[in-house]
């Protein structure tokens, strides 16, 4: 199959690679990169880079406290990464988009928030959480700790064989106890793309609050926080082309509002007297302390970057690139792919076992071709275990990968097949 | 990488413990068992010593690793087995200074034998602690088996 055949490409995909400085890199003693590991971390566009060396180099200032020209600047390119990141999250106000240290800090900030809440939101003995076995750790760890702490009960969607949530026992899990229920948007490990709209559906019903980790989502699906049904959205900034260090949490006002301080620091206060202090409304309520500045102006021109593109056309991309994938895979021999085999059910990364070789040797051999694969747990022990692997090699393509990469990996995948002399 | 790297990383030494697995499987006495984990990586190990005075009479293991961290379990059973703790000590010292060197520790064949092949997983951080794993283990069982003949 040659790239024009592909359905759904990118128009302009060499126009689009160019804006990417990393991909013009050799690796391996002369190779060219072939970088699968997006799911990982997403490479940088050239304006993202740029936007931040700008700031840096002449509008760098403290946010929200320097009364001078510089401070205004900051202030007011800081607040502008926020604008982009509501547009993009199609959040009903601005306010609702709170920056936090990554999509893991999010995450805990919500499940420490509501151990600490007065009134319905509270969680404490004998409530429910509910999440899913799929979870990346970050949407697992915070939500056992929380019912550790609280005396609460974490219970879990299990995955079907072939990838998906087991809905099965729904109505046991989602009853009238259950405060919060938390779930990946798309699987890092699987691929899997939830019924989130369904989910959420059901759990309003018993007044429980949903938390959608996004983390996978965000770069690869259109998202709008309202039509998706989830109160609480979280993701972080390097998956979307933007720099590590920034993650973002949307919630409605009214939930974030009801909830109390996250952490305690300058900024998030309203008054401070030694007796107890006030708090900020939000979003500064939840940002303490001076925050990830030129991060936030890196992931506005991130996500402007992904609208311009269009994540539509981008979604389109990825499902082409992913179908071609499962195909190309599908091809080497004792290969097995983990989750469903149907690209529109999932998104771009894929995780697979080739018989006979461990993960860490698959992944050796091809980045001695100049091919970067993430391998072992992906940060989702329980969802493997749940196919009884304890680790995994996994590709992961975004809006820049090519065909011809794919076939470097499948090509890759038969060398590393020779290689360990597999028949 | 490039590719000679690759070829002095999976030396045949490695690539055939890795696929024999001397000494693999759990066995009877023992006098510690531990359980330890590559927090990174997920590979795990269950590591059984057995001593008869200041013999070492058998190390088990039951593991699920990559092959450096399989082959890595094998060669040190190979060489551990049947050495008394103080004739061991001088092997395990060198194969941990040569893996924690960075690439520039010059092995000793003597003293390590067929452990000199992870020389090149020495120079990769992160195939270090695959290496490592067992012998990680070992040190901690030898610890805990002779705390246990202390009571």
């Amino acid at each position: 199959m040659t790239t024009t055949q592909l359905v759904g490409l990118l128009p302009e995909l060499e126009v689009i690679r160019a804006d990417f400085p990393i991909l013009e890199r050799t690796v391996a003693g002369g190779l060219p990169l072939v970088y699968l590991d997006s799911a990982n971390t997403s490479q940088k566009p050239q304006v993202v880079i740029d936007t931040m060396v700008d700031h840096l180099e002449r509008h760098n200032a403290n946010v929200a406290r320097a009364m001078h020209a510089l401070g205004a600047e900051s202030t007011e390119a800081f607040e502008g990464g926020r604008d982009r990141v509501a547009a993009f999250l199609n959040a009903p106000s601005r306010d609702e988009v709170i920056f936090t240290k990554n999509a893991s800090e999010a995450l805990n900030l919500v499940a420490n928030t509501l151990a600490w809440a007065q009134g319905p939101l509270r969680v404490g003995e004998g409530d429910v959480v509910v999440t899913t076995e799929m979870e990346h750790h970050s949407n697992i760890v915070p939500w056992q700790l929380l019912t550790e702490r609280t005396g609460a009960t974490l219970k879990w969607f299990g995955i079907t064989d072939d990838g998906h949530l087991d809905l099965a026992n729904i109505d046991e899990l989602i009853s009238e106890r259950t405060k919060v229920v938390t779930l990946t948007w798309v699987s890092n490990m699987l691929g899997t793309i939830n019924p989130v709209a369904e989910i959420a559906r059901r759990a309003h019903e018993v007044g429980a609050i949903v938390v959608l980790d996004a983390s996978q989502a965000a770069p690869q699906l259109p998202v709008d926080v309202v039509a998706c049904g989830a109160d609480v959205v979280v993701f972080t900034g390097h998956k979307v082309v933007g720099p590590t260090g920034i993650g973002v949490l949307w919630g409605r006002r009214e939930l974030l509002e009801q909830l109390p301080p996250f952490l305690g620091g300058g900024e998030m206060i309203e008054t401070v007297r030694m007796e107890g202090s006030t708090y900020a409304g939000i979003p500064h309520k939840f940002e303490a302390g001076t925050p990830p500045i030129v991060e936030a102006v890196g992931l506005g021109a991130a996500v402007d970057y992904l609208s311009h593109i269009g994540m539509d056309a981008i979604h389109r991309h990825e499902q082409a690139i992913t179908a071609y994938a499962l195909e190309g895979l599908q091809t080497v021999r004792g290969l097995t792919v983990l989750g469903p085999l149907d690209a529109a059910e999932r998104g771009g990364a894929i995780s697979f076992e080739l018989d006979g070789v461990h993960p860490h040797d698959v992944a050796q051999v091809l980045d001695s071709r100049g091919v970067a694969v993430r391998a072992g747990h992906h940060c989702a022990k329980p969802a493997h275990a749940r196919f009884g692997v304890q680790s995994s090699t996994r590709m992961s393509s975004y809006l820049y990968t090519t065909p011809a990469e794919i076939d470097a990996l499948v090509d890759g995948l038969e060398y590393t097949r020779s290689y360990f002399k597999l028949g | 990488m490039m590719s000679h790297e690759l070829d002095s990383l999976y030396q045949d030494i490695i690539l055939d413990h890795a696929k024999r697995r001397l000494n693999a499987g759990l066995r009877e006495p023992f006098e510690a068992e531990v359980h330890h984990v590559n927090p990174t990586c997920g590979d795990e190990v269950t590591l059984r010593l057995h001593l008869e005075g200041d013999v070492i009479r058998d190390i088990s293991y039951d593991n699920q690793g990559c092959s450096i961290s399989s082959a890595s379990a094998s060669v040190m059973t190979e060489l551990l087995i049947g050495k008394t703790v103080a004739e061991a000590k001088p092997i395990h010292d060198a194969f941990l200074e040569m893996m924690r060197g960075k690439g520039q520790v010059e092995p000793d064949e003597d003293v390590l034998e067929d452990a000199i092949a992870f020389a090149g997983a020495a120079k990769l951080t992160a195939r270090i602690k695959c290496a490592l794993l067992s012998w990680m283990a070992y040190q901690d069982a030898l610890v805990r088996a002779q705390e246990e003949s202390d009571v």
